[in-house]
């Protein structure tokens, strides 16, 4: 920032300002106002979907506020702390420790996992400043190699699996599909709760209420001061003394860690892993989710999650069955949701990188401005 | 020693708050400091002045512990603070021992508030369980200290600003008094150095800065207060100190000079140095090939605001000022690299602005003063970087084939082209396919010269050719310059920092002061007359 | 002490041989030659390897040759290549759809493809353009919004050829379009050379020779110059009189139709047209074979796709073969992931020299 090019902020219309920002999940609320009709669900089926759904992804999608704090863009490195979830899932079904204490003991072992992940992660976007969002693409995609690694060669070769029903015929790796039937819903039946045929999962619910109140209390933290100077100005942060590689590391490191409890709380309301697919497209449906909640590369809050969740799974609901009534393809409304997904993703980009540009041709405007003033005068 | 010294040091009965004993500072052999004594006391404002490049922002960087100056290979002499001698690793050291410092650019977070950027790692917290565990970074902050800590600092500079305001909504004004509230709230601090605060600020604002450095002053912190603006030195400090080429040429108490003397002290050169130009011709009568009217430029750090200028055929006309006045900005404005607007005629001939092919069209060359962002390919051979300008706008160093669709780059023509400058121009490198970057920043700038050279221009802007490189390159630079204008008859407008390069080689010398035109007089004037000039209209 | 020295002084040999090569590479070559080395031992046939290997290369050649453009324009690596292959596909399809067969329909589907690919690269480069410093995450994500865009197009377009369609419906296009009977292996037949088991298809590699020639050539006008300097340093180029935004478009605009080519020329050897979701995953291998090349993100030759494409496809092939062989355990495609993956992420956290 110079000194000497610094102009006044031009204020815009505040309506204005409100229905950009918005316009994502306005679009979205119009796409779901045209499907549901077409769609004919029922309410109640449509409310206990999305209760559902709220119950098993938002702790994931919270996972990606922090490195959104901290200027790191939308962490599509989370998917590094999914597969951590699921190696512990995994190595708690052999062990067959099921229910509550099974989900409390796979959390215990994926904690260290996303740790070790997230700093490798951190690391490498200290190394690409600028490019974070891209590399941390790519290591999901680098890690998710090393999983397969890990799963599908170490495990019963190397890391012991007893059990032959997760294990692949051949001797080592790991089945396709892990049941986790013991564990299914374990956590959202904990407290039973059924209101007007809306089943209730109380348990998650009071789980992610309690992470939504630690991010709200985070951000009073030094730590969150931090993240929040590092990521608006990385320089003017480290002239003030802020470790900024440290605190970039952290929030990654942060990130994975809930995101692999995240995966695990998804899990057990799914009620079996997909050992080599579940964590490849949770990381796109997440920051899909988040941005259609009206967040930003630069900016997201607890709100935006829940608006996200909402809108977006109310999507995925409708749409494939909307897409059957118009065309009598189901496959249609199937490829539409997907197609939705990525189109967002790819409008958030586009808009956070051209808004970065424009302050620039405001200032010039304003000296022309300056100018025709001068000559009238 | 003058009298006024002697008389100072009777008068001090205790040791000085700051004292710079023979503080010696080059830079790489180039000696930029040479035996600086500077003393400094308690409650003191001293108003530090001269042209850029005299050594006053490497002198600060030195008393603030800047690492460049250690990565440069450190400092000679010593600072003393309070009769101890310091060595600073750090800013950060600079800072727990008391000093603080407003830099010339602002260091806030722009979505935090004054508050939040006045105690920016310096918040209060408030210990927690958590924080047990996991270190004091999971401390919360206490909010209410940090409200109170900062209405102190701000009442105590005596400015008022909204202390909830976020940065980014905030006039430029506000964001400096941010700053020095910043300083002020740290508890040891005993002296601030302020470089060039008012710079930015509107009159008013200025007034309640320097209204805020006495009221400082008064609680006994120490200033150290840079500016071009002479008036508000004389108005605030105690004493002033000038600096040129690297040494202080001159303090005196601030009641007993005035502005003249200063500017006078500031630019003035020892007869033997000031070998005026050499032979001064005059173009009055030649034709004006060149009209600028009412040009603005937004080129960030160097704005132009409605210049007006007439270039003569045949003339080098020379643009001095100081750094930030934009006189870097015309020639880039013109040259279409920064947004512009105004009126350009070049022979008769309207030339659209922001648009850089229309210039090289019309016969314009640029050697811009950014070599390595904007004046060289340095990933690339020298050959490329000679020959591309002039290959895609006239066509030259190509071969056409199937009757001119194909136009296939003759490398033939490139590297005699190449190897023609390079002797000329005595260029040091291995071969004309060298990589730009591998040469020596005096080098480089032939290289730049050559890639002008090679189009063949009408008129040719350099921007300060001789910026970063040794003394034995700066006159082969400027002898080049000339012969080129002498042999070719292209008009040349030189814009530099350097007064003394102006008056050697130019025939009319323009001065911006405050991004406008403050005047144009003969190369042949005197120092004191253009340095008056440059300190006419800052801003 | 003696056998220190010894390493030492090796240690300098290797390291300059490092330095010029790249660690990676040298690692990944090497690796490539142990397979290879191997293969006799493990009961692998030699000349059927090296045919696979240059049969792949054939394949896949022209999709890696499609990153060079946008590499030099700086535009950064093109994950946006589906988009690319989207417009060879319309051309692939339109062309069985028209009922043209043989070589003739190979050189209508590059006909029809090439003013999709032409208007495709125009809209893709304009928003590149608007979008400088974020291309290539962007470019990702227009690449997959693309790829599921058609997915519903393929479904929707009315597409009637019976070798084409679901056979129950009657409408929709199916996922795999066998090419037998229309291109299958037109290019590859082309004086093909068959000794024993060693396979060569002359036909391909030449017309992969004639597209990187063309490059080549591109690169050496006045024009490639200009685009060269525009990746190199952008603010010399605009300096220059270079109208940046146009050379980018331009550059844009031929790596989406050398990807419409290099998919077409990747079925003719393949033998199918693959539809629906399988464009997705074809920028990444194309992107890692540039880069194990030698390619960095804003500099690359014709030497950097061949080299590249020969490693790349080299290890894809080779260690199924030799793994199997060797311990009974297929990690091909693993090694594949983490590999190419790897080299990606090795160039993106690699200070980009000079350049700004």
């Amino acid at each position: 920032m110079s000194k000497k090019t610094g102009t006044k902020t031009i204020q815009k219309g505040k309506v204005g300002a409100f229905l950009q920002r918005s316009s994502v999940p306005i679009l979205f609320i119009l796409i779901c106002a045209v499907c549901i009709p077409m769609a004919g669900l029922s309410p109640s089926y449509l409310i206990n979907e999305i209760v559902t759904r709220m119950g098993r992804n938002a702790f994931l999608i919270l996972s990606l506020l922090i490195p959104i704090m901290a200027g790191m863009g939308l962490n599509f490195g989370m998917t590094l702390g999914a597969m951590a979830g699921e190696i512990g899932l995994i190595l708690v079904s052999d062990w067959q420790i099921v229910g509550i204490p099974g989900m409390v003991l796979a959390m215990i072992i994926s904690v260290p996992i996303s740790i070790l992940l997230g700093l490798f992660c951190g690391k490498i976007l200290n190394m690409a400043k600028g490019r974070e969002m891209i590399t941390s693409y790519i290591i999901s995609y680098f890690i998710n190699g090393v999983y397969q690694l890990v799963v599908l060669y170490l495990m019963g070769s190397i890391i012991p699996i007893k059990h032959s029903s997760i294990k692949l015929p051949r001797g080592y790796g790991i089945r396709n599909t892990v049941s986790l039937l013991e564990m299914r819903q374990k956590l959202d039946n904990l407290i039973p709760l059924t209101i007007g045929g809306v089943k209730i999962p109380v348990m998650t619910f009071i789980i992610i209420g309690i992470l939504c109140l630690v991010i709200i209390w985070f951000r009073r933290t030094k730590l969150g001061q931090d993240m929040r100077a590092v990521g608006q100005d990385m320089e003017v942060a480290r002239d003030a003394g802020i470790n900024v590689e440290r605190t970039r590391i952290l929030s990654i490191i942060i990130s994975t860690v809930l995101a692999g409890i995240g995966m695990i709380i998804y899990l057990q309301n799914m009620g079996n892993i997909a050992t080599y697919s579940s964590h490849s497209q949770i990381g796109m449906f997440c920051i899909a989710a988040l941005l259609v909640g009206g967040a930003s590369v630069d900016k997201a809050s607890i709100g935006n999650v829940f608006l996200g969740v909402i809108l977006f799974h109310l999507m995925f609901i409708v749409a494939p069955r909307a897409g059957a009534a118009i065309t009598g393809d189901s496959m249609i409304g199937e490829y539409f949701r997907v197609f939705v997904s990525y189109a967002v993703i790819t409008v958030a980009l586009v808009m956070y990188e051209t808004n970065k540009r424009k302050a620039k041709s405001m200032e010039s405007e304003q000296l022309k401005q300056e100018q025709l003033e001068e000559e009238n005068k | 020693m003058t009298a006024f010294r002697k008389v100072w040091y009777m008068n001090m009965e205790n040791t000085p708050l700051l004292e710079m004993r023979n503080i010696k500072k080059d830079f790489f052999g180039n000696q930029v400091l040479s035996d600086i004594n500077l003393t400094l006391r308690e409650g003191e404002v001293i108003g530090l002045v001269g042209e850029n490049g005299a050594g006053k922002s490497t002198l600060m960087r030195i008393l603030f512990g800047a690492n460049m100056i250690r990565e440069t290979g450190g400092y000679g002499g010593e600072i003393l603070l309070n009769g101890e001698v310091q060595k600073f690793e750090s800013p950060f050291d600079a800072i727990e021992a008391g000093i603080g410092m407003v830099h010339q650019e602002f260091s806030l977070i722009p979505g935090f508030t004054t508050t939040e950027n006045i105690l920016l790692n310096r918040e209060p917290k408030k210990k927690n369980l958590i924080s047990e565990i996991f270190g004091e970074r999971m401390n919360t902050l206490n909010r209410g200290e940090m409200e109170k800590k900062a209405a102190d600092a701000i009442e105590m500079m005596g400015v008022n600003i909204d202390p909830k305001m976020v940065i980014s909504d905030m006039p430029v004004g506000h964001k400096q008094f941010t700053e020095i509230a910043r300083e002020l709230s740290k508890e040891q601090l005993k002296l601030l150095i302020l470089d060039e605060p008012t710079a930015v600020l509107t009159e008013k604002e200025a007034e309640a800065l320097l209204d805020a450095i006495r009221g400082m002053a008064k609680r006994g912190i120490a200033i150290i207060f840079i500016t071009h603006r002479l008036q508000e030195i004389l108005s605030v400090c105690d004493r002033v100190v000038v600096m040129r080429d690297g040494y202080i040429v001159n303090e005196s108490p601030a009641k007993e000079t005035n502005v003249g003397q200063i500017t006078k002290w500031m630019v003035g050169r020892d007869v033997k140095n000031s070998g005026a130009a050499l032979e001064t011709r005059n173009h009055e009568n030649a034709r004006t090939i060149l009209s600028i009217e009412k040009l603005w430029v937004d080129m960030p750090g160097e704005t132009v605001r409605n210049v007006n200028l007439e270039v003569k055929e045949g003339e080098i006309l020379g643009i001095g000022g100081l750094a930030g006045q934009g006189k870097l900005g015309i020639p880039n404005g013109i040259m279409g690299l920064y947004p512009s607007g105004g009126k350009i005629t070049f022979d008769g001939k309207d030339i659209p602005l922001n648009a850089p092919k229309k210039c090289l069209d019309s016969s314009f060359a640029f050697v811009s003063e950014d070599r390595r962002g904007v004046g060289l390919l340095l990933d690339e051979t020298l050959e490329w970087n000679i020959a591309f300008p002039a290959m895609q706008i006239q066509n030259k160093f190509l071969k056409n084939y199937l009757g001119g669709l194909i136009k296939w780059r003759d490398e033939k023509a490139i590297k005699v082209v190449t190897d023609q400058y390079i002797k000329e121009l005595a260029i040091k490198c291995t071969s004309s396919k060298q990589k730009a970057k591998e040469l020596s920043g005096g080098n480089q700038q032939k290289v730049c010269l050559a890639k002008a050279f090679a189009l063949e221009p009408r008129l040719l802007f350099v921007s300060e050719p001789t910026r970063g490189i040794d003394v034995g390159a700066k006159a082969l630079v400027l002898d080049a310059l000339k012969k080129f204008n002498r042999e070719n008859g292209v008009t040349v407008v030189i814009v530099s920092s350097e007064l003394e390069e102006l008056r050697q080689s130019c025939d009319r010398i323009a001065i911006v002061s405050g991004g406008k035109i403050a005047g144009i007089l003969p190369a042949s004037s005197s120092v004191e007359e253009l340095g008056a000039l440059m300190l006419s209209q800052v801003i | 002490m003696n056998e220190k020295a010894i390493n030492k002084k090796e240690k300098s040999w290797f390291g300059k041989l490092v330095e010029s090569y790249g660690l990676p590479r040298l690692i990944i070559t090497a690796f490539l030659l142990l397979l290879l080395i191997l293969a006799p031992f493990v009961g692998a046939d030699l000349p059927t390897q090296v045919s696979n290997i240059i049969a792949r290369f054939s394949w896949n050649g022209i999709l890696v040759l499609a990153m060079v453009p946008m590499v030099h324009s700086g535009c950064g690596l093109n994950f946006g290549l589906p988009l690319g292959i989207i417009s060879g596909l319309l051309g692939a399809t339109m062309s069985i759809e028209f009922g043209f067969t043989g070589p003739l329909s190979f050189v209508m589907a590059i006909l029809i493809a090439t003013p999709f690919a032409l208007v495709l690269g125009t809209v893709y480069g304009w928003l590149l353009n608007k979008i400088k410093g974020g291309e290539m995450m962007i470019a990702t994500y227009v690449g997959f919004s693309s790829v599921s865009l058609m997915c519903m197009m393929w479904l929707i377009l009315p597409y009637k050829s019976p070798n084409m369609v679901w056979g129950l419906s009657g409408k929709g296009l199916r996922t795999t379009i066998s090419l037998e009977g229309y291109y299958n292996e037109v290019l590859a037949n082309f004086l093909r050379i068959r000794i024993g088991n060693l396979d060569i298809p002359v036909g391909t590699l030449l017309f992969f020779t004639v597209l990187a020639l063309g490059i080549w050539a591109f690169l050496h006008t006045k024009t490639g110059t200009a685009m060269t300097a525009v990746g190199s340093n952008p603010t010399f180029a605009r300096a220059a009189g270079i109208n940046v935004d146009k050379m980018r478009l331009l550059s844009v605009v031929m790596s989406t139709w050398l990807a419409a080519v290099g998919i077409l020329v990747y079925e003719q050897g393949f033998g199918f047209v693959q539809l629906y979701m399988a464009p997705f995953y074809m920028a990444l291998p194309a992107v890692s074979a540039i880069l194990i090349g030698g390619a960095t993100v804003n500099k690359a030759t014709i030497m950097n796709v061949i080299i590249g494409t020969i490693l790349f496809q080299g290890i894809v092939t080779m260690t199924p073969t030799v793994m199997n062989n060797m311990i009974h355990m297929d990690m091909s495609e693993v090694i594949r992931i983490i590999v190419s993956n790897g080299m990606i992420l090795y160039a993106l956290t690699r200070k980009t020299e000079g350049a700004k």
